[in-house]
């Protein structure tokens, strides 16, 4: 189960992309996804809201539990996913492609937030 | 210090089939192989085998076995004839619920209790307490059995070819003595699931031989392994309830509405049973001023009540009552809950009443449990 070389991580299990035009991707990891299990609700940010790194912007609901969803950077959100909002279970199935979240324009005047590298994430939960 | 979790006599075919495993009470068990919402669709639809091992088993036998129940438990274990099954209850002297339990009475003489393994140890000491007197003995039997079940519209047909009992004539509720795949067992039809299926009590060597056989069998049927998580929205769809949950220490059958499994008619130690004259008081109480209810809860929306989420009136957020339990229904295709509310609400169809999501009002329709009845 290896976590994509070409995303960097958050320690509240969140992958970005590297950010094309100021855009990055948003999403959780596959590690995140299988903690939850069976994702069968997904709460997203809205086109236009500002997110802060680090700070609630949404939560995802399994059978066992309710998760909050934290942005990785902070920004303006550019697109939500809806094909996730119609069927949360692509979270669990493909968690780093269909089961994207949100795009953010990522401001750049924000601190830089601490994210890791896959290595670095994988090592983080110890698989 | 906390101990290290105790492991069942599956516990390396578990971790070899992937399964995710949690602790529970005290026990390492599979929560899920993969999609818990697959596997409670497997025992809707086919069938799903269990590692139910945590289970307690305490083993009664003596002439006076069945007076010493009929004196301990709430029910009339007396009346139950060998073969048979009862569900019931063990409560405290003020008519608080220690646990709910099924007793098999094997046979004239002996019965077996199955509590849940969170209140084992608690069983085993009132049985034991309240025994003084009677010609029986009580026997922890937790370490002997194992304990596995195999649940669902295939499951006689999957065990049918395993075994040499007659399922045909085994009843719902009842247990008798067999083998499955060439080693012995007790084989009841009882489960926690909702659906027809079966729980079958082996030694704790002959396990393996027993999971895979019923694994082998069912290939072609599409059983598959099932973990905790899909027991729990197994039971909650059935309106079955978990101890814990909606039943406490705090909690008398009556507040339950659970009251039919009090028995005040006891024909043996004249009629004596503890927790007998708290449970006549509460059983009044009920009568003149119902408690709070306990009923089900649709979600109209799609998030999700958790257990101790307020019920409340929509309008003006007045606290009405309780969740106890709730979860995304795979079969509803909408989150459900079991929730204890004012019984001016407890009617199905009440309108204005709202569950406290995380400080946001979230529309529930009152429903009456439980949620999905097989069809037979």
């Amino acid at each position: 189960m290896s976590n994509p070389q070409q995303l960097r991580y958050s320690k509240e299990h969140e992958w970005l992309t590297a950010a094309e035009s100021g855009v990055s991707t948003v999403g959780i990891t596959r590690h995140a996804a299988d903690a939850l299990g069976d994702v069968v609700f997904v709460q997203l940010p809205e086109v236009g809201d500002t997110v802060t790194a680090g700070e609630p912007c949404g939560e995802l609901e399994s059978t066992k539990s309710v998760s909050d969803l934290y942005a990785p950077v902070s920004g303006e959100i550019t697109e939500v996913n809806q094909d996730v909002v119609d069927d949360p279970a692509l979270v669990n199935s493909a968690p780093y492609e269909g089961g994207w979240l949100f795009k953010v324009k990522v401001d750049e005047g924000s601190p830089e937030p601490e994210l890791l590298t896959a290595d670095e994430y994988t090592a983080f939960t110890g698989n | 210090m906390t101990e290290a979790p105790r492991r069942t006599p599956l516990d390396a075919l578990h971790r070899s089939l992937g399964a995710t495993m949690t602790d529970f009470a005290g026990w390492d068990m599979p929560l899920r192989y993969g999609s818990e919402r697959e596997e409670h669709q497997a025992v809707r639809t086919r069938a799903g085998l269990f590692d139910l091992s945590h289970m307690g088993e305490i083993s009664l036998t003596g002439p006076q076995a069945a007076e010493l129940l009929d004196f301990a438990l709430v029910g009339n274990l007396s009346a139950v004839k060998p073969g048979r099954a009862r569900y019931t209850m063990i409560c405290d002297e003020r008519g608080g619920i220690l646990d709910d339990l099924i007793v098999y009475r094997l046979a004239e003489e002996s019965f077996l209790v199955v509590a849940n393994a969170s209140n084992a140890q608690v069983v085993l000491d009132a049985l034991t307490e309240r025994a003084k007197g009677f010609d029986a003995a009580v026997a922890d039997d937790r370490e002997n059995y194992a304990l596995i079940a195999v649940q669902g519209p295939e499951a006689a047909g999957i065990l049918g070819g395993l075994t040499d009992a007659g399922l045909d004539e085994l009843k719902y509720y009842a247990g008798l003595p067999g083998t499955v795949a060439g080693v012995s067992a007790l084989i009841a039809r009882t489960g926690y699931t909702g659906e027809d299926g079966f729980e079958l009590f082996t030694a704790p060597g002959d396990a393996e031989t027993v999971w895979t056989a019923l694994t082998e069998a069912g290939r072609d049927s599409g059983l598959v392994p099932c973990g905790l998580s899909c027991r729990d929205t197994l039971r909650l769809e059935a309106g079955m309830p978990l101890y814990g949950h909606e039943l406490t220490t705090g909690t008398t059958p009556f507040d339950a509405g659970l009251g039919r499994v009090v028995k005040f008619e006891k024909t043996t130690n004249g009629g004596r049973f503890v927790g007998r004259e708290a449970l006549l008081a509460a059983a009044e109480r009920a009568g003149a001023a119902p408690p709070r209810r306990l009923v089900g809860l649709v979600a109209e929306g799609r998030r999700v009540p958790r257990a101790g989420y307020p019920v409340v009136a929509a309008g003006d957020g007045t606290l009405i009552g309780e969740v106890t339990s709730g979860a995304p229904s795979p079969t509803l295709g909408k989150p459900v809950a079991m929730a204890y509310v004012d019984p001016g609400y407890a009617e199905p169809g009440t309108p204005g009443v709202a569950v406290d999501i995380r400080g946001s009002r979230e529309p529930y329709e009152v429903v009456a449990l439980p949620f999905y009845k097989r069809q037979r």
